[in-house]
């Protein structure tokens, strides 16, 4: 183990912005691009399934 | 007749589902792997003699600059592919890697940053190193762009693909530059003809943190490349099956 307590782990030998920044802003990254492929996903299926509905009414007709 | 087989898997209505079906599998062991690289690069691997603690950025670092290369590099190959054999699927696969490949091509520049500015004292500086990966940069966003602004699927596909090749010069460029010029970038972290200079654990956190970037690339690309086909293929039979199932 190399910390001594919790604090000391934040701390990161005084380089706490440095590392601390590297490591949340990556993986906020990575969690953005899956949030916004999700969110993406959701609003084809609506689309293309609106446009599908509105083809099977039409042909119904 | 595996031929037959490949035909079967390159048809992206049965590629559709078989990504489905890989999706879950390495999504997990992503996020297993994140965790227990994590726990290696900040409980396991030791503080480094002359950097301290500023060297744990490395464990971010390097496996997101491999990324960004090796991306470019499948991305390439699956772009020359599509152009020989005008295989839809492949043109998919290339534009599904894209916007990962230039997410850690980002990180890699990211992360450099906040590691230069500690250790040389400047964020950004003009070496080999640094322009040959922001070049990389702009060559996803090139990519990315220049699909985006054509209309014609197949003519944006051949328009993406000859960047992608045409671009695959900068990896090795990227790779070498260590060696070929004189940089402020520190040489290569893994050395296939010597043996390894730093310690274990942190070989093993790095390796791992790489696999883990590896599988969540696989299963984001995989899930991209879904919504590309579904898009494109909407107006077959089988993709409207498929969305009369999803109402």
């Amino acid at each position: 183990m190399n910390w001594g307590s919790f604090s000391a782990f934040i701390h990161m030998g005084g380089y706490a912005f440095y590392v601390w920044s590297s490591f949340g802003v990556s993986f906020a990254l990575l969690g953005m691009e899956i949030w916004l492929l999700s969110k993406r996903r959701r609003t084809l299926l609506k689309r293309l399934g609106q446009i599908q509905r509105l083809n099977a009414s039409k042909g119904s007709r | 007749m595996s031929k037959v087989n490949l035909y079967k898997f390159s048809a992206p209505a049965t590629f559709y589902g078989l990504a489905g079906q890989m999706i879950p599998g390495f999504a997990i062991l992503s996020a297993i792997l994140f965790a227990a690289g994590l726990y290696i690069s900040f409980f396991v691997a030791p503080t480094d003699a002359q950097q301290g603690e500023a060297y744990r950025i490395i464990f971010i670092h390097v496996p997101a600059a491999w990324m960004s290369m090796f991306i470019y590099v499948v991305m390439a190959v699956y772009s020359g592919i599509g152009l020989a054999f005008n295989t839809r699927l492949s043109a998919m696969m290339a534009q599904a890697l894209a916007p990962t490949g230039a997410l850690f091509c980002f990180i890699a520049l990211f992360t450099g940053s906040f590691w230069g500015k500690p250790m040389w004292g400047a964020w950004w500086v003009w070496d080999a190193r640094l322009t040959s990966q922001l070049i990389l940069f702009f060559l996803y966003i090139g990519f990315i762009s220049l699909q985006a602004a054509i209309e014609d699927p197949k003519r944006a596909d051949r328009a993406g693909a000859l960047i992608a090749l045409v671009g695959v010069i900068n990896v090795p460029i990227i790779y070498f530059s260590v060696k070929w010029w004189n940089t402020l970038h520190q040489g290569a972290s893994i050395s296939f003809s010597k043996a390894p200079t730093m310690a274990h654990t942190m070989l093993a956190g790095m390796l791992v943190m790489a696999v883990a970037c590896w599988t969540y690339t696989i299963a984001i690309a995989l899930y991209r490349v879904r919504l590309i086909i579904l898009e494109r293929e909407r107006h077959t039979t089988w993709a409207s099956e498929i969305l009369g199932g999803a109402k």
